[in-house]
């Protein structure tokens, strides 16, 4: 297994047919395996570990697409998510090529928390749109939330504006750790600095995700922290001035 | 032939023949436009839904939901007075007795279910009735009763066949009732009569004796629709002269079929674009406002809400809800390209929001890719909001059935006053795969229902074995299902004939025997688990398998995997050409469906534990569906496992079930109908036959934790990613549920 061409075969975690928020219209939701990042949130703490999930080939991938082609073309299309999907840029180079092809719409869902290398700009230069979950503004907390620095996927953000590459700006919103006003004014700014952004969403923060910790015998950091409210993102929403 | 209600009509061949489709084609007016044209209830139309609201919550309140009982009365097309609900509100008349929502007994079919009925409710039938009918009249259920045969009483009872229509009546027949407004009754009388000449002929052989006999029981049911008409002091011997009149007489003719026959389902057929034509006419020559075309079509739904008909708690129980399917077919498209869209079809639909949402009538939209996109999204907005309408492949259905045909019950289509069928009911495939386990022993009562066959006594199931076990079974069950099948429907036609719905049938008409699949996704995945998996069987001290261990996984139905996919498909194929074996009452052509409607959970009940690891007397999944939680890739990749079943092998249909909360299906309510549009754009373009779209309330969930295998696919969006409602711990459940409503607080 480990000597597979990582062009044509990919970890997959699992696929969802039928995805209507992770990007325009009807979505083919590709997880794939592996992340490096820890944030203490995640809700999908079974994707971390690279070394689990199944491989499955690029073909096999493309072909099961196109079983939903007649759903997700035109107004939907394929997003990748994961995990962190960047960490397998080379085979998503590959299938987006081959999706670009048919004319389907790609989209990565990621942290951007990656270096801007010749593959990840090939890979952008196939990507119809980024939803960019920017972790936390200040660099700091942003350490202590998810275990990296954000300077990464602020540059990252940085070079779809100046590529003209569409995203979508996500942020999780937890009490105590992501709603407070500087933050999130801090956050207005830079976002205001971008040229290609064509929504802004705050996701609340829920802990539907807990128990894969407990089930892989981990202890979950938020345990003492509130789901978020209507209320919370209410609020946060005035600050970030969207509707 | 000329009449003057026809002024202003385009001439065609249909004013020389009963030909109804010709004066569609040659009359309507396609509409591609959105429903801002729409208009709310009227004060007449609030005031009678409110009165109409107050008897359901009487009939709520009543035992068992039967409001009342004529036990007195045989119901016959004119056998009751004229009934109102307020005569001064109403600009539709006419109810199945003199009553709102008072049923009427139809002993035709069977004197004891009648009697049981009563009983049930704390009535009790007239003792003359119960005298003529035990002692003088027999009826079709006795009928039935005298020809079965040992073998069949064995398959029926231990639900290997089920479901039979031999003690209630076999409904599934659609009258064209549009015949009545365009030609009035006297002029179908008289073309009765003419078809009675073509039957005068040298040779009176026993086919023309009893064909002369239905004419002359067709003329006589009509002849009977114009004495009930007068009733409600209409004549409707000449045709009707405006739109009101137009529904009234359509009306009337299906209200006689209802008053004649309590039938599984008695659906409606395709009147609104018929229908259409005359409120146009009206609305150019400025008869009506579209105020009172709207007040028209509302008025007539109510009346369809009010069916009812009497059956035994039993039948409830496989059929819940008290359902009657008053199916109307929706839409479509046209042989020449032009959509059958027209304002009327906005009309109908618009009821689920000037009346609220209802099961019936039993809204169908007729899909195709080429609908025009302004009825494409109204209709999934109104699917949103009330979770009342199903959707039902044209593009597929037109290539054979043409641009004229309705759907019956739920799923079964049939060219509309040319075509027929006998009602099946269905085989339980997934019994029948533990019979030829068991050798044809009853893997819960141990009784010996077949022909003894040797049983597979080794430890683990071999596919090759069991597979060539099943297929003897499989022959056997379709001859005794054809067997059961041609008794019914012989004694039917005989004991309790249809005769208004018949009238308003073409003499020569196309019979299909219309046969059904249960379990099929049990039996797809059991198959699955013995070939991919190893299957242990365990057998209790009589050595009968009972129970099922599996090692290993195995692909599973829902999942758009062809290795177990490929499985299902064969097995509709082989059943299917095994029941074309064998010779069909009337020479009916067979036909099959794969459709349970709610027995699912009965007959789940009725069979052991499946080798796919389903447990003994657990629901089998609706449908084609896939068992519930079996699915793991979300909803398109069922979409597209269902799509793959052959129509051509169940051309009486293939029904599923979709179930969505608002959420998943989108943010905003554009993204939800833009959505929902490009999803059934896709599901039909796969092929699939036909859609029940569910988005439900929160307030649903609740239900859903109560009745998980109501909801196979629920599916919620937890901000992150989404999961199956269903697979979330109770806990969760309650969490999700808890937040809601703390989130609207």
């Amino acid at each position: 297994m480990e000597n597979k061409d990582l062009r044509y075969y990919a970890k997959v975690h699992s696929i969802e047919s039928f995805g209507t928020v992770d990007g325009p219209g009807i979505r083919f939701v590709l997880f794939l395996q592996g992340c490096h990042l820890e944030c203490k949130y995640c809700h999908n703490r079974d994707t971390w570990d690279i070394n689990s999930g199944e491989y499955k080939s690029l073909d096999n991938i493309f072909d099961k697409i196109m079983r939903y082609k007649n759903y997700i073309y035109p107004n939907g299309g394929v997003t990748v998510t994961g995990g962190e999907p960047l960490l397998q840029v080379k085979f998503l180079i590959e299938l987006f090529t081959k999706l670009k092809e048919q004319n389907i719409h790609t989209c990565i869902d990621t942290s951007g928390m990656v270096g801007l290398t010749e593959d990840v700009k090939k890979l952008l230069s196939l990507t119809d749109l980024v939803l960019l979950d920017i972790k936390h503004i200040d660099d700091e907390k942003c350490k202590n939330l998810v275990g990296k620095s954000n300077k990464l996927e602020l540059n990252f953000a940085r070079y779809l504006s100046e590529n003209n590459i569409p995203m979508w700006i996500r942020q999780v919103l937890i009490s105590n750790y992501t709603d407070d006003e500087q933050d999130l004014l801090k956050l207005k700014a830079f976002i205001d600095s971008l040229k290609t952004v064509q929504k802004v969403e705050l996701l609340p923060y829920h802990d539907m995700g807990k128990y894969k910790w407990k089930n892989l015998g981990l202890s979950y950091a938020l345990e003492n922290v509130r789901p978020c409210t209507e209320e919370d993102i209410k609020k946060a929403k005035k600050i970030l001035g969207i509707t | 032939m000329k009449f003057e209600q026809w002024n202003g009509f385009a001439i065609g061949d249909w004013q020389e023949e009963i030909n109804v489709r010709d004066f569609i084609q040659k009359n309507y007016t396609p509409y591609e436009g959105d429903d801002s044209f729409l208009v709310g209830p009227s004060e007449k139309t609030k005031k009678l839904w409110d009165k109409v609201l107050n008897l359901y919550q009487k009939e709520k309140e009543s035992q068992g939901n039967v409001l009342d009982i004529d036990t007195k009365t045989v119901s016959t097309i004119s056998s009751h007075e004229a009934g109102y609900i307020d005569k001064e509100l109403e600009d539709i008349v006419g109810l199945q007795t003199d009553a709102p929502l008072k049923r009427a007994i139809m002993p035709f079919g069977g004197i004891r279910i009648v009697e049981k009925s009563c009983e049930a409710y704390g009535r009790h039938v007239d003792p003359e009735i119960d005298e003529i009918f035990h002692k003088y009249r027999k009826t079709h259920n006795d009928g039935v009763f005298s020809v079965y045969t040992p073998d069949i009483r064995a398959a029926r009872s231990s639900h290997l066949i089920t479901g039979l229509p031999d003690g209630y009546g076999r409904g599934r027949i659609i009258g064209d009732y549009r015949r009545v407004a365009l030609y009035g009754v006297d002029y179908l009388i008289e073309e009765k009569k003419k078809e009675l000449d073509v039957l005068n002929v040298d040779e009176f052989t026993e086919s023309v004796i009893r064909e002369r006999e239905e004419i002359s029981e067709q003329i006589d049911a009509l002849n009977e629709l114009k004495v009930m008409a007068s009733k409600y002091g209409f004549d409707i011997s000449m045709p009707a002269a405006n739109s009101k009149e137009a529904v009234q007489w359509l009306y009337f003719g299906y209200l006689g079929a209802i008053k004649e026959q309590n039938g599984a389902a008695m659906s409606l057929g395709r009147n609104t674009t018929f229908l259409d034509i005359y409120f146009e006419r009206d609305l150019k020559n400025g008869i009506i406002t579209e105020n009172e075309a709207q007040e028209i079509m509302d008025h007539f739904v109510m009346k369809l809400r009010l069916v009812r008909f009497l059956r035994t708690p039993e039948y409830n129980e496989l059929f819940s809800g008290d359902p009657v399917w008053v199916t109307e077919s929706i839409g479509g498209m046209g042989i020449d390209g032009r959509t059958l869209v027209t304002k009327n079809s906005f009309r109908i639909l618009h009821t689920l929001q000037n009346l609220g949402p209802a099961p019936e009538p039993n809204l169908t939209v007729l899909w195709s890719t080429r609908l025009p996109e302004g009825f494409k999204r109204f209709t999934t907005k109104l699917s949103i909001k009330t979770s009342s309408i199903q959707y039902e492949n044209d593009d597929l259905m037109r290539i054979t059935l043409g641009d004229d045909y309705g759907i019956a019950c739920c799923v079964s289509p049939m060219k509309i006053g040319k075509q027929m069928q006998f009602f099946g009911a269905r085989a339980n495939l997934a019994k029948a795969l533990l019979y030829a386990i068991n050798g044809g022993k009853d893997e819960i009562s141990g009784k010996q229902v077949t022909p003894k066959y040797e049983p597979i006594t080794a430890e683990y199931l071999d596919y090759e074995e069991v597979m060539e076990k099943f297929n003897q079974m499989m022959d056997y069950v379709a001859k005794i299902y054809i067997k059961a099948l041609n008794a019914i429907h012989f004694m039917h036609d005989k004991y309790s004939y249809e005769a208004i719905e018949m009238a308003l049938h073409d003499r020569e008409v196309i019979r299909t025997m219309a046969c059904g699949i249960a379990g099929l996704s049990v039996v797809a995945d059991s198959l699955s688990a013995i070939k991919y998996a190893k299957v242990k069987v365990i057998r209790n001290e009589t050595g009968l398998a009972v129970d099922y261990k599996i090692e290993g996984d195995f692909p599973k139905y829902g999942n758009d995997d062809d290795r177990v996919d490929q499985i299902a498909i064969s097995i509709v194929k082989t059943f299917m050409n095994k029941l074309r074996t064998h010779q069909t009452y009337r020479n009916s052509k067979h036909t099959l469906s794969i459709l349970t409607i709610t027995s699912n959970v009965v007959y789940g009940k009725a069979t052991g534990s499946t080798p796919d690891g389903r447990h003994a007397g657990e629901p089998f999944g609706p449908g084609a569906n896939p068992l519930h939680g079996r699915d793991a890739n979300g909803a398109l990749a069922v979409m597209n496992t269902i799509a793959k079943l052959p129509f051509d092998s169940a051309e009486d249909g293939i029904s599923y079930t979709f179930s969505i909360t608002p959420a998943t299906l989108g943010k905003s309510e554009e993204e939800r109908i833009t959505n929902l549009v490009n999803m059934l754009d896709g599901f039909f373009t796969q092929t699939g036959h036909h859609i029940n779209v569910n988005v439900f309330d929160r307030s649903l969930l609740e239900d859903a934790m109560e009745h998980p295998e109501k909801y196979p696919q629920l599916t919620i969006r937890v901000s992150g990613y989404a999961v199956n409602f269903t697979k979330l711990t109770r806990e969760q459940q309650l969490d999700v549920i808890n937040r809601t409503i703390h989130e609207r607080i």
